[in-house]
C-alpha cells in the first residue's frame, strides 16, 4: 500500500486518537487494542484531517519544527499508519 | 459473601505495580441465551445482586483516573441493564474506549443509535455458529436471523463490527462457512475463540474439546483467509492451549493489565478468580480501586515471581508465560501455585492428555451424554 500523492489524508473514524494522561502519551485505540505513539508520530497523524494531502502535511511539520527532509521519514510512517487502517485516502 | 472480609486490603508497596489498562464491566448474569461454554462461573446464580448505577459510576471514574482506557460492557447480557445507556455515556465523557459484548439478544434498531449517541464506540456481536439450526441449538434460544439482522445494523450506524465466534467440536466443522459468514456480514473484527476450558466450557469439556486433527485443519483454513482478506479484516485468534506446549500468558500477568468487576462488585484479577480457594475477593462497595488495585491481598496474590514453585520457580521462561493460568493449574490439578498443566515441562501435563483422550472416547461413544446449558436451574443443579 501507498500513499497517494494528491489526495488528502484523513484519520479512520473507526479509531479514536487521544491523549492520555496517565501515561503521558497519545495513543490511538481500536476494538481490543490500543498502540502507544510517540511524539512524531502523532504529530503526523494530527494532521490527517481530511484536508491535506501529504507534501501539504510535509510542508506543515517542517514549518511548525523549522526544520527540513522530512519528506522520506513522513512517507515512511503513513504508509505503515495506512496498512495498520489507522489512515484513510479516497 | 466476597468482599465481607474488611481486613482484606493489606498495606503493601505500590512501587513496581503498573496500572490497570483495561477495564471488564461484567454488569450482570442475567442473560436470555444458554451457552454451554459460557465463562461465568458455574455457580453464578448465587450471585443476585447487582451494583447499582451510582456504584458502577464511581468505579468507572476512580479506574479512569488510575489510567484504565479500555472498557469492556459484558455479562450475561448487558443489554438487559436498563441503564447501559446511561453507563456509556459516563464512559465516554471519562474518555474511555467503550467496547460492547454482546449476544445481540434485544439489540434494535432504536438501541444502537441512542448507544452511538452516548458514545458507544464499538459493539461485539457473538454468533454461535454459521447455520440457524446450529447456533440456535447452542444458544439455547432462536436467534440467528436476530443476529445477523444486528450485525448488518451495526455496520449501518457507523460502528466498527467485530464479530465473535466461540470455536469447539460442535461447530469447527463449520470453519469455511463461518468466515463466509463474516465475509458477508461485512465484519471489520473477527475474533475466533478458541474455547478456554473454565466455567461452563469446563463442565462440559468432554463434549467441547475438538480432536487436534479438527483443530489443525481448521486452523489452517483461518490461515489462509486470514491472508486473503488482510488489510480488509482483521482476525484475532485464540488459539486452544490444549494443544500448545506452553501456558498462555494469563491475564498478561496477574494484576497487571486488567481489572474484571463481576455483577454484584467483587473485583477480580481474572473472570474466574473467585473460583480459586481463600480468594475472599474485595468488593467496589467497601473499597475504592485505588485500594483494591494496590493494596488487597487478591489483587497481590500472584504478582511477580515469589509465590511459584518449581518447575517454574527457575524456569528462564517464567517472564515471558508467568507460570500460565492460575485457574486451569488449580481446576486441572487441584494446585492454584503448579505450573499450568498445558506446560510440556509440568509434572501434571499428563492431565491434558487425559482430557483430550477422554473427549475423543465421548465423540466415539454412541451415547454421548447431553451438553449441560448455561441457566440459573443447572447452575443451583451444579453448585
Ligand atoms: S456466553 Fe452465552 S450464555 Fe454466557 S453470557 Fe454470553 S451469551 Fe450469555
Ligand atoms: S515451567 Fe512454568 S514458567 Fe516455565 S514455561 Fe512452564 S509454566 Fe512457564
Amino acid at each position: 500500500m501507498t500513499i497517494h500523492p494528491d489526495h488528502p489524508i484523513k484519520f479512520s473514524p473507526m479509531h479514536r486518537l487521544q491523549w492520555e494522561e496517565a501515561q503521558q502519551k497519545d495513543v490511538i485505540l481500536y476494538p481490543e487494542g490500543m498502540v502507544e505513539l510517540n511524539q512524531s508520530s502523532a504529530e503526523i497523524l494530527k494532521c490527517c484531517d481530511g484536508t491535506r494531502n501529504l507534501a501539504q502535511i510535509v510542508s506543515d511539520l517542517e514549518q511548525k519544527f523549522a526544520t527540513t527532509g522530512l519528506t522520506n521519514d513522513i512517507t515512511a510512517f503513513l504508509e505503515v499508519a495506512l496498512k495498520n487502517g489507522w489512515i484513510q485516502q479516497n | 459473601m466476597a468482599g465481607s472480609n474488611k481486613t482484606n486490603p493489606t498495606t503493601t508497596l505500590r512501587t513496581g505495580i503498573t496500572p490497570p489498562r483495561w477495564l471488564l464491566a461484567e454488569l450482570t448474569y442475567a442473560c436470555p441465551l444458554q451457552c454451554p461454554y459460557c465463562a461465568n462461573p458455574i455457580d453464578y446464580a448465587k450471585y443476585q445482586s447487582e451494583l447499582s448505577t451510582e456504584d458502577w459510576k464511581r468505579v468507572l471514574t476512580q479506574a479512569r483516573k488510575m489510567g484504565a482506557v479500555q472498557l469492556g460492557f459484558s455479562g450475561g447480557e448487558p443489554l438487559t441493564r436498563k441503564d447501559l445507556a446511561e453507563l456509556v455515556k459516563h464512559a465516554r465523557d471519562l474518555g474511555y474506549y467503550s467496547n460492547l459484548i454482546t449476544s445481540g439478544y434485544g439489540l434494535t434498531e432504536e438501541k444502537i443509535v441512542q448507544l452511538k449517541e452516548a458514545g458507544l464506540d464499538h459493539i461485539q456481536v457473538s454468533i454461535q455458529a454459521s447455520s440457524q439450526e446450529l447456533n440456535d441449538h447452542l444458544a439455547g434460544t432462536e436467534s440467528f436471523q436476530l443476529k445477523k439482522e444486528v450485525a448488518h445494523l451495526v455496520k449501518k450506524h457507523g460502528y466498527p463490527m467485530v464479530l465473535c465466534v466461540v470455536i469447539h467440536r460442535e461447530n469447527i466443522h463449520q470453519m469455511p462457512e463461518i468466515l463466509a459468514m463474516a465475509e458477508e456480514l461485512g465484519a471489520d473484527y473477527l475474533e475466533l475463540a478458541n474455547t478456554q476450558y473454565y466455567g461452563w466450557a469446563h463442565a462440559n469439556r468432554d463434549l467441547l474439546l475438538p480432536t487436534k486433527e479438527q483443530f489443525e485443519q481448521a486452523e489452517q483454513i483461518a490461515q489462509a483467509f486470514k491472508e486473503k482478506v488482510a488489510g480488509k479484516m482483521k482476525i484475532y485468534y485464540v488459539v486452544p492451549d490444549f494443544y500448545e506446549d506452553r501456558p498462555k500468558a494469563c491475564m498478561n500477568g496477574w494484576g497487571t493489565t486488567f481489572l474484571t468487576i463481576a455483577p454484584d462488585g467483587a473485583a477480580l484479577p481474572c473472570h474466574s478468580a473467585r473460583d480459586l480457594p481463600g480468594m475472599d475477593c474485595p468488593n467496589v462497595k467497601d473499597y475504592s480501586i485505588e485500594q483494591i488495585w494496590y493494596e488487597s491481598l487478591t489483587f497481590n496474590f500472584f504478582r511477580g515471581f515469589e509465590w511459584m514453585k518449581e518447575p517454574c520457580s527457575s524456569c528462564d521462561e517464567k517472564e515471558k508465560d508467568f507460570g500460565g493460568c492460575r485457574c486451569q493449574a488449580y481446576l486441572l490439578s487441584g494446585d492454584m501455585y503448579a505450573a499450568d498443566p498445558v506446560c510440556s515441562k509440568s509434572p501434571n501435563h499428563h492431565i491434558i492428555q487425559e482430557a483430550i483422550d477422554s473427549a475423543k472416547a465421548s465423540a466415539l461413544a454412541d451415547n454421548e451424554k447431553p451438553l449441560i446449558f448455561r441457566n440459573s436451574k443447572n447452575s443451583r443443579l451444579l453448585s
